[in-house]
């Protein structure tokens, strides 16, 4: 019998290695782990107890959730790591771990080629140029791209899938390699807890049951963390019902930088954020619309804005003048549109359409319209109730770009998350020039592939800091890669045995904060959500959003922020924090909603304090510090690091030196300057 | 972009402890209202929390009952579109209404293997202990995806 609403039921177990999340990056870790562990048992009898704790139901869980229409990161026969190291590279304004993306690059293909074998259609082009759906392609009897079938690029790094069930499809595999038993599903995790004796090290993490009166402990030498990125931590475009539809799942709370931070690890690079130009209010992909379709995006005029302001690219050397620029740089010469009067942006599906007709059968051309949809049915379904509402048929009726409000990621178009040990043979520094707090690792590698600077602590996915661009199939084999070395740590500190920094009394009393907040003060007032003892997670995620808003640069300014807008956020913030242990839980959906939302606003805090640190404007299109409107290379080609302190509540931010381990004057245009 | 239950169809997945919709949604929205205090329909589930439906349609697609569907954000969207699956074991099909009548349908594949058909280890090797700290995924040698690069493009290697 599960405890009550007062007085929750207390579960213990002890484990080896703990998994939180259930998303891509969580099933590559299990898939991998759970063949090692096999190995391991068959070699030496001894049997390593895992477990994987997942907030929703792994089936549908994470980023892919809704499915996919497209795996971004495929390397292919015909291309290089280093290309890939490359292009994640300028794409993030040359700031990222080439030791991670080569090493990503190299063994990304594994995973895919695995999701084929399980059952993922996957689309080939034919001998003769012409593409096949993945069910057709297997009746054309055309091989899998293991066996040297040609898959459908919508771009130099994506192939075309029918991804409708990618994650349910990737999560039977690693269900299957875990078992029931070592799998438990409704238990969000929010609080890591590190070793009694030694700080520096992870000892466990807590949680509870979102439909049991139940709190969770868990003892591990070893957790890997990847509970995705951060949405909702701005005021999104559409306030009203239209907030769920973040452009990222909604569900990613920040909950994988929050914890991390207070559990001491050193976070990199949180100033970045993705600011997505993708088609208005729905959110839907544009990636296929532009590569695979050929439309062009144009102001309100019809002039193509990357044409008509292409000299603007020239401000920022060497970035600018790839083949393709930076995402950021591209919203950059959008902005300029809008901010002078020339929107809305649009899609031109119309012409883009129109001119694909030209060559095409009247069998061809019912193929193309319905690829266009399933484009999105595969992973945006709202933005085909955007277009339904409004009677858009893409043939005859363009629709308008927005660039979103912004988003905190690692794993998709964006960079920010948490320093990690990286590949000891590709050439990564094992010094560090700057001054960097002294208990931090120097170089970049220091031991266990994926561990983050709290000894026993991983991470995968979005939690990865400076290596953007891995994506869901990235993601997959970043956290197989993570699982062997976890595996490693586990047998190299076989004597370890984990002793908490708290007891099971104040971890229970943190985390049933805001229930006893509600059970306390519920009857002072009338009305249940207005009360001056307590505040409801919804009211503070919208004082949250307000802030970010407003002064950190989100859609309200245009992405405009200087230092004297981050200092008033930096006190609003510090209040909101204070005020974060009134939040009230009426039940256990708001308890729920109350600790993400406080993951949120450490991960929002993390986001301004690297801003101000950065004395600089890194990613333009994406945020401007008019104080410090440009890009300087002399002073700020360098990762900007924090690392928090749980007890102060103060962030520490510094400088890592930026290393090239791949030549990137390859991708810049002769003679450019760079 | 909210989903909603549709009363006449909903049976409550017939009074087992959870519903299909429950289990699935990733975000936490679905509830079964068991004695109707919350919506004046005992027995049957509702969208506890609409302004934060993703409408990524995992529940719609799960539901035995097909009895949920999605009314698009009316903050946003104007009235009368319609989007509905039905997925089956390998495809899903789906049936697209404008809000000025006009249809359309599609049909595409979802997956190429029995649901349910997964063997994760079967034709995969055992990978040895020895080897735990060699570059790469067990897989490796097998799968065909190990891209080795050219030596030369690492500059201070």
């Amino acid at each position: 019998m599960s405890g009550t609403f007062d007085q929750p039921e207390i579960v213990h177990e002890e484990l080896d290695i703990l998994l939180i999340g259930g998303g891509m990056a969580c099933c590559g870790t299990a898939y991998e782990m759970m063949r090692w562990a096999e190995a391991l048992k068959a070699e030496t009898g001894k049997e390593l107890k895992i477990k994987l704790v997942d907030k929703a139901a792994m089936d549908r869980s994470g980023a892919v959730a809704q499915g996919l229409s497209a795996i971004n990161t495929y390397i292919g026969d015909k291309q290089d790591p280093a290309d890939y190291a490359r292009m994640v590279s300028n794409d993030l304004m040359g700031i990222t771990r080439d030791d991670l993306t080569y090493d990503l690059g190299r063994n990304v293909d594994d995973s895919v080629h695995l999701f084929e074998e399980w059952g993922l259609p996957i689309w080939k082009t034919d001998a003769d140029g012409v593409r096949h759906d993945g069910a057709e392609s297997i009746k054309e009897g055309l091989p899998l791209l293991k066996d040297g079938g040609q898959p459908v690029r919508s771009g130099k790094w994506q192939i075309m899938i029918n991804g409708e069930s990618y994650k349910w499809i990737v999560a039977e595999a690693a269900k299957k390699a875990l078992g029931l038993d070592r799998i438990q599903e409704r238990v969000f995790i929010v609080h890591l807890i590190n070793d009694k004796n030694d700080p520096s090290r992870i000892a466990g993490a807590a949680g509870f049951s979102v439909r049991e009166n139940k709190i969770y402990i868990y003892k591990a030498k070893a957790v890997m963390l990847a509970a995705g990125g951060c949405v909702n931590l701005f005021r999104p475009r559409s306030v009203g019902e239209g907030q769920g539809r973040a452009w990222y799942p909604v569900w990613n709370a920040g909950s994988t930088y929050a914890m991390a931070a207070e559990a001491g690890a050193e976070l990199t690079l949180m100033e970045n954020r993705f600011v997505p130009a993708r088609f208005k209010d729905g959110y839907g992909p544009v990636g296929a619309w532009f590569l695979l379709f050929k439309a062009q995006a144009t102001n309100a005029y019809g002039e193509n804005y990357m044409v008509k302001n292409k000299e603007m690219l020239n401000d920022y050397p060497p970035y600018g003048q790839a083949a393709v620029p930076a995402s950021c740089l591209r919203n950059h010469l959008m902005l300029k549109e809008m901010k002078e009067g020339r929107g809305p942006i649009y899609m031109d599906t119309v012409t883009a359409l129109a001119k694909l007709r030209e060559t095409l059968t009247p069998k061809e051309v019912k193929h193309l319209e319905a690829e266009a949809w399933e484009d999105f049915l595969d992973m945006c379904i709202g933005q085909c109730g955007v277009w339904v509402g409004e009677n858009i048929e893409p043939e005859k009726k363009m629709s308008e770009l927005m660039p979103t409000e912004p988003y905190l990621l690692g794993s998709h178009s964006g960079c920010c998350g948490i320093w990690v040990s990286g590949p000891t043979d590709v050439g990564a520094p094992t010094t560090e020039e700057y001054e960097v707090p002294a208990h931090l690792p120097k170089g970049w590698n220091w031991g266990y592939r994926s561990m983050t600077t709290v000894n026993g602590l991983f991470t995968a996915g979005d939690g990865v800091g400076a290596s953007g661009h891995k994506f869901s199939s990235g993601s997959h084999t970043e956290g197989r890669l993570a699982a062997k070395s976890m595996v490693k740590y586990v047998l190299d500190n076989a004597d370890y045995v984990p002793e908490m920094e708290e007891t099971n009394e104040q971890i229970a009393e943190a985390i049933w904060k805001p229930v006893r907040n509600f059970l306390e003060f519920k009857d002072y007032t009338t009305a249940i959500d207005v009360n001056p003892n307590y505040i409801t997670p919804k009211m503070l995620q919208f004082r949250l959003q307000k802030i970010m808003d407003e002064y950190v640069a989100g859609v309200a300014t245009y992405y405009n922020t200087n230092d004297k807008m981050l200092a008033v956020a930096e006190e609003k913030l510090e209040m909101l924090k204070e005020d974060s242990r009134k939040m009230r839980a009426k039940d256990l959906h708001e308890l729920l909603r109350a600790w993400e939302n406080y993951h949120r606003i450490l991960t929002a805090e993390a986001h301004m304090k690297h801003i101000q640190f950065r004395e600089e404007s890194r990613y333009p299109g994406f945020y401007y510090r008019t104080d410090k409107n440009f890009v300087d290379e002399e002073n700020w080609h360098c990762f900007v690091n924090s690392i928090y302190d749980k007890n102060t509540h103060k962030w520490t931010c510094f400088k890592r030196k930026h290393v090239d381990l791949v030549d990137k004057s390859k991708l810049f245009k002769a003679g450019a300057p760079h | 972009m909210p989903t909603y239950v549709r009363t006449e169809k909903c049976d409550g997945c017939k009074g087992q402890d959870k519903t299909a919709c429950m289990y699935i949604c990733p975000h936490n929205l679905m509830k079964l209202d068991r004695d109707g205090s919350e919506t004046g329909h005992a027995m049957k589930a509702f969208n506890q929390e609409p302004e934060q439906c993703w409408e990524c349609y995992s529940c719609v697609k799960i539901c035995p009952q097909s009895a949920i569907e999605v009314r698009h954000y009316a903050d946003v969207v104007p009235l009368g579109g319609s989007v509905q699956p039905m997925r089956g074991s390998d495809s899903i099909m789906w049936t697209i209404k404008f809000r000025n009548g006009n249809m359309k349908r599609f049909k595409f594949p979802i997956r190429t293997t029995t649901e349910g058909s997964i063997d994760p280890y079967g034709n995969k090797p055992m990978p040895k202990m020895s080897e735990l700290t060699a570059e790469g995924v067990f897989t490796k040698d097998m799968m065909g995806g190990f891209r080795a690069g050219n030596p030369a493009e690492l500059i201070r290697k």
